[in-house]
C-alpha cells in the first residue's frame, strides 16, 4: 500500500510536468512576451522601454527555453520556463499577468472557501437525489414508471444547462421574487445566494447521472447474489438497498469521483452566471482577460486535484471492496 | 445573374463526411450482419423517429453548406470582360430564405406581431404621438392589423397545416406502397401500418411525418407576411437565424467527434498491441489530456488560434472565411483534445481482441502486425467507434453553447445556438421581457439534441447487446423484435 502510493506520487508529478510544459509550450509559440505586454499594458502606443519595464517586473525578461548566454546549468535555469515552473510545482503561484498583478495564491485561498461552499452541498446533494431517483425507478422496473422515468431523464439531458439556468433565474428571482438573481454574502447570508444555483445545477444533471446509476444497478440486479438473496426470501427492498446499493457503489464511486476536480473548479458557468465570486468565476475573467499567469496556475491547480482524486477512489475501491488490493 | 461557388473549410468536411456516411450506408445494405444490426436500430420506434428528425436537420445543413458569391451588375466604364463579385457570401439556404432576410425590422418585434415592442415617436395625420409602430413586413399586408391580424394567421396557419397533412398523407401511402408485399396490397399495407403491425415500426414514423408536415406547413405558409419567431435586437428574423445555427450544431457535433478518431483508434490500437512502453506512452499521454480541466485546455488552444489569426489577416480574404476557419479550428481543437475516453476504450478492447484464437491464429502465420492491426484489430472495434460517435455528438452541442458563453465558442458572426442563449440572457432582464430568441433556441436545440440522444441510444443498443438489457421496457408492451 505505502509503495503503491508512492508511485502514485510519482506518476502525479510526471504528469503535473507534462502538464506544466503543455500549457507554456502552447501559450507560447503563438505568443511572445512583448505580445502579452502590449496587450497588457493596452493603449494605442506603448513604447519599447514600457514593453522592457513589464517584463522585467514579471520575470519574463529571459529566453524563453534555452539561455544561451549565461554559463553551465544556468543555461536551463536562468529561462523563463524553469523560473516559472519551479515556482509553480512549488504552489508558489506569484503574480498575475493584467494591471492589477493580484496575487494569485492569495486570490485562489479566498476564492476557495466561496466555491467550495457551492460545490461541497452540491456534490453530497447530487449524489444523494441521483441514487435515490434511480433506485426509485429500479424498484418500479418493466413498469411505466420506469419507463416513463427513463423518458423524462432523457428530455433533461437533452436541455442544456444554460436553458435552466436563464429559466430558473427568471422565474424564481424576477418572477416570484424568492431568491436574490445574483451576488454573494458571506456567512449564513449565503444560503440565500446559493440555493437557486444548487437547485438548478441538481437538475440539470439529473438526468443524465440518474440514467447512468440506472443502467449501473440494473446490471447488478441481473448477478447471481441477487437471485441468491431473492431466493432466501428477502424482500425486494431489502435487495435493493442492502445487496445491490453495495455492490454498485464501486462503478458508482468511480464515476463520482471523475467529478470530484469540478467540485473544486468546475462551476464555471453557474458561478459567473450568479455572480458568486469563486474559482471559476476567476477563470473565466482570466480567460476574456488573456491572462496567462492565472489560467496557467488554474490549469496546473485542475490537474493537481484530477490526479489527487483518482488516487482517492483507487484507494476507496479497496474500502468499499475488500476484495480490491492495490499493487 | 451569375455567381461563383465559395468552398469554405467546413463544408468541404461536411460532405466529405456525408459522402462518407452514405458509403458506409451503401456497404452496410450490401452486408448482411451489418444490415441485420442496423435494422435493430430502426425497429426502435424511438430512433427511427428521431432518424426522420436527424435527416431533416441534415437537409438544412446541406443546403446552409453550399456558398456562393454573387458577381455585381456591371458599373457604367467597367472594361468588358471583367467581373466583381459581391463580397458578401451566402449559402443556398440563404438564397432560399431571401424574402425572410429582407424582411428587416428597426429592432425587436414579437412572434407574429404587426407592431414593434416599444412605443416611438411616429407621424400621424401631421401629429407626432407615441405609439407602437407598424412593422416594415411584419403583418404589412394588412390594412387594420387590430381586427385582422388574429383571423388573418389562424387562416394562413389553417391552409399550411392542411398542406402539410396532404403532403403526411402522401407520405403515407408512399410508406404503405413501398412494403405492400409483406402485406398483399396497398390498403392491407395501410391499415397494417396504422395498427402499428409491419416489421418497421411504420406508424410511429408515419406519425413523426404527420407532426412536422403540420407545423412545417403552417410556419411556411406564415414566415412570408410574418416574423413567426419575432425579431432580434437589430430587426433580423430569428427563425432565420435558428435554421442557420443548426448548421453550426451540426458542424461542431459532428467535426468535432471525427477529428477525435484517428488520434484515438490509431494510438489505442498501438497501445493494446504492443503494450510495454508503447502503451505506458498511450496512457501517459491520454491522463496528461484528461487531466487538465476541458474548458481550460480549449480555452488555451482557442486563444492561441485567435491571437495567430489576428497577427495574420493576409491569410483569409472574406470575413465568412475567417469566421468559417475558426469554427473549422475550434472543431479541430475540440477533437484533439477529446480523444482521451474513446483511446481508453479501443486500447482495452484491443488488449482483450489481442488474445482471442483468430487472432493469435494470423499471429502464428507470421501475418505482419501492421496487416493484423488493420485487417483483424480495426474491424473489431469499429462497434465502440460508431456508439462514442453518435453518443458525443449531442454533448458536443451541448458544449459549444456553454464555450460561446464562456467567450472561447464560435466567432460572434456565426449564428448558433450558443450565441442566441448568450444574448438571450440580456433579453429575458429587459422589460417587456424578449422570450422568443430564447424560446426558438430552445426549440429546435431541444427537437435536435434530443433526437441525436434518441438515435445514439438505438444505436448503442443495436451494437452493444449488454446495453439492450438496461432499456426500459413496459410489460404490457408487444415485443416487436427488438
Amino acid at each position: 500500500m505505502f509503495r503503491y502510493i508512492l508511485r502514485r506520487i510519482g506518476y502525479g508529478l510526471l504528469i503535473l510536468l507534462g502538464v506544466n510544459l503543455l500549457t507554456f509550450f502552447l501559450f507560447f509559440t503563438v505568443n511572445t512576451p512583448d505580445d502579452m505586454a502590449r496587450l497588457n499594458i493596452g493603449g494605442k502606443r506603448v513604447t519599447q522601454e514600457q514593453i522592457d519595464k513589464w517584463k522585467a517586473e514579471r520575470g519574463y525578461d529571459r529566453p524563453l527555453y534555452f539561455n544561451a548566454q549565461a554559463e553551465g546549468s544556468d543555461k536551463l535555469t536562468r529561462t523563463v520556463l524553469w523560473e516559472r515552473s519551479v515556482s509553480l510545482l512549488a504552489l508558489d503561484f506569484g503574480r498575475s499577468d493584467s494591471a492589477r498583478s493580484v496575487d494569485i495564491g492569495h486570490e485562489i485561498r479566498t476564492r476557495m472557501g466561496v466555491s467550495l461552499q457551492l460545490a461541497v452541498p452540491l456534490f453530497a446533494l447530487q449524489l444523494l437525489v441521483s441514487i435515490s431517483f434511480s433506485l426509485l425507478l429500479v424498484f418500479f422496473r418493466h413498469s411505466r414508471i420506469d419507463f416513463w422515468g427513463v423518458v423524462l431523464c432523457v428530455l433533461m439531458l437533452s436541455i442544456s444547462s444554460l436553458f435552466y439556468i436563464i429559466v430558473g433565474q427568471y422565474l424564481f428571482s424576477r418572477v416570484l421574487r424568492w431568491v436574490p438573481i445574483s451576488g454573494f454574502a458571506p456567512g449564513l447570508d449565503a444560503v440565500r445566494f446559493l440555493a437557486l444555483p444548487i437547485a438548478l445545477s441538481l437538475l440539470a444533471r439529473l438526468g443524465g447521472e440518474a440514467r447512468l446509476y440506472r443502467a449501473m444497478f440494473l446490471e447488478e440486479i441481473g448477478r447471481d447474489y441477487v437471485r441468491t438473496a431473492r431466493a432466501k426470501g428477502l424482500t425486494e427492498s431489502v435487495v435493493l438497498f442492502r445487496h445491490v446499493l453495495r455492490n454498485a457503489l464501486v462503478p458508482i464511486i468511480t464515476s463520482a469521483g471523475a467529478y470530484l476536480p469540478y467540485v473544486f473548479m468546475g462551476s464555471l458557468v453557474f458561478e459567473s452566471f450568479f455572480g458568486i465570486p469563486g474559482l471559476g468565476a476567476f477563470v473565466i475573467e482570466a480567460i476574456s482577460g488573456q491572462d496567462f499567469a492565472i489560467v496557467r496556475s488554474m490549469v496546473f491547480l485542475g490537474a493537481a486535484l484530477y490526479i489527487a482524486s483518482n488516487a482517492l477512489i483507487d484507494i476507496a475501491y479497496t474500502w468499499v471492496d475488500p476484495r480490491v488490493r492495490l499493487s | 445573374m451569375g455567381f461563383k461557388f465559395v468552398i469554405l473549410a467546413t463544408d468541404l468536411a461536411l460532405w466529405a463526411l456525408f459522402a462518407a456516411i452514405a458509403g458506409y450506408a451503401w456497404r452496410v445494405a450490401h452486408h448482411d450482419t451489418l444490415r441485420a444490426t442496423w435494422l435493430k436500430v430502426l425497429r426502435d420506434p424511438a430512433a427511427l423517429s428521431a432518424a426522420l428528425v436527424l435527416g431533416l436537420f441534415v437537409l438544412l445543413t446541406l443546403a446552409d453548406s453550399v456558398h456562393l458569391r454573387r458577381v455585381l451588375p456591371a458599373k457604367p466604364g467597367q472594361p468588358a470582360g471583367t467581373v466583381f463579385y459581391d463580397t458578401r457570401t451566402e449559402s443556398l439556404l440563404d438564397v432560399l430564405l431571401a424574402r425572410q432576410l429582407a424582411m428587416r425590422e428597426s429592432t425587436y418585434s414579437e412572434p407574429l406581431a404587426a407592431h414593434a415592442l416599444t412605443k416611438q415617436n411616429i407621424l400621424r395625420d401631421g401629429q407626432s404621438v407615441r405609439d407602437y409602430p407598424r412593422l416594415a413586413h411584419g403583418g404589412a399586408h394588412l390594412a387594420n392589423p387590430a381586427t385582422e391580424r388574429l383571423p388573418d394567421i389562424a387562416r394562413r396557419a389553417a391552409t399550411g397545416a392542411a398542406a402539410g397533412l396532404l403532403l403526411a398523407a402522401l407520405g403515407g401511402l408512399g410508406l404503405a406502397w413501398a412494403v405492400r408485399r409483406q402485406h398483399g396490397g396497398t390498403g392491407a399495407a395501410w391499415r397494417a401500418m396504422l395498427a402499428d403491425r409491419t416489421d418497421l415500426p411504420l406508424r410511429a414514423l408515419w406519425l413523426t411525418l404527420l407532426v412536422v408536415c403540420l407545423l412545417g406547413g403552417a410556419v411556411l405558409a406564415l414566415m412570408g407576411h410574418y416574423h413567426v419567431f419575432g425579431t432580434d435586437r437589430t430587426g433580423n428574423d430569428v427563425l432565420v437565424q435558428t435554421l442557420k445555427s443548426v448548421r453550426t450544431a451540426f458542424v461542431i457535433g459532428l467535426l468535432s467527434t471525427v477529428a477525435t478518431l484517428p488520434i484515438a483508434v490509431t494510438l489505442g490500437i498501438l497501445a493494446g498491441w504492443y503494450r510495454g512502453w508503447v502503451d505506458e506512452l498511450v496512457q501517459y499521454l491520454y491522463t496528461l489530456l484528461s487531466s487538465v480541466p476541458n474548458v481550460l485546455l480549449i480555452a488555451a488552444c482557442v486563444l492561441m488560434v485567435q491571437v495567430a489569426l489576428d497577427k495574420h489577416p493576409e491569410w483569409l480574404d472574406t470575413g465568412a472565411e475567417r469566421a468559417d476557419v475558426k469554427v473549422f479550428l475550434l472543431c479541430v481543437i475540440l477533437g484533439v483534445t477529446g480523444w482521451a475516453t474513446l483511446c481508453r476504450l479501443v486500447r482495452a478492447e484491443t488488449l482483450k481482441l489481442r488474445e482471442l484464437e483468430f487472432v493469435q491464429a494470423a499471429t502464428a502465420f507470421g501475418v505482419a502486425p501492421a496487416r493484423i492491426m488493420s485487417r483483424h484489430i480495426l474491424p473489431n472495434v469499429v462497434h465502440l467507434v460508431l456508439i462514442t460517435t453518435v453518443l458525443s455528438f449531442s454533448d458536443l452541442i451541448l458544449y459549444e453553447a456553454v464555450l460561446t458563453y464562456v467567450g472561447v465558442g464560435v466567432d460572434p458572426s456565426t449564428s448558433s445556438f450558443g450565441g442566441m442563449i448568450n444574448l438571450a440572457r440580456s433579453e429575458m432582464s429587459r422589460d417587456p421581457v424578449v422570450w422568443w430568441s430564447f424560446a426558438a433556441a430552445f426549440t429546435f436545440m431541444v427537437a435536435l439534441v434530443l433526437s441525436a440522444n434518441l438515435f445514439a441510444d438505438g444505436v448503442r443498443d443495436a451494437f452493444d447487446p449488454r446495453a439492450r438489457a438496461l432499456r426500459p421496457r413496459l410489460g404490457l408492451r408487444k415485443a416487436t423484435g427488438t
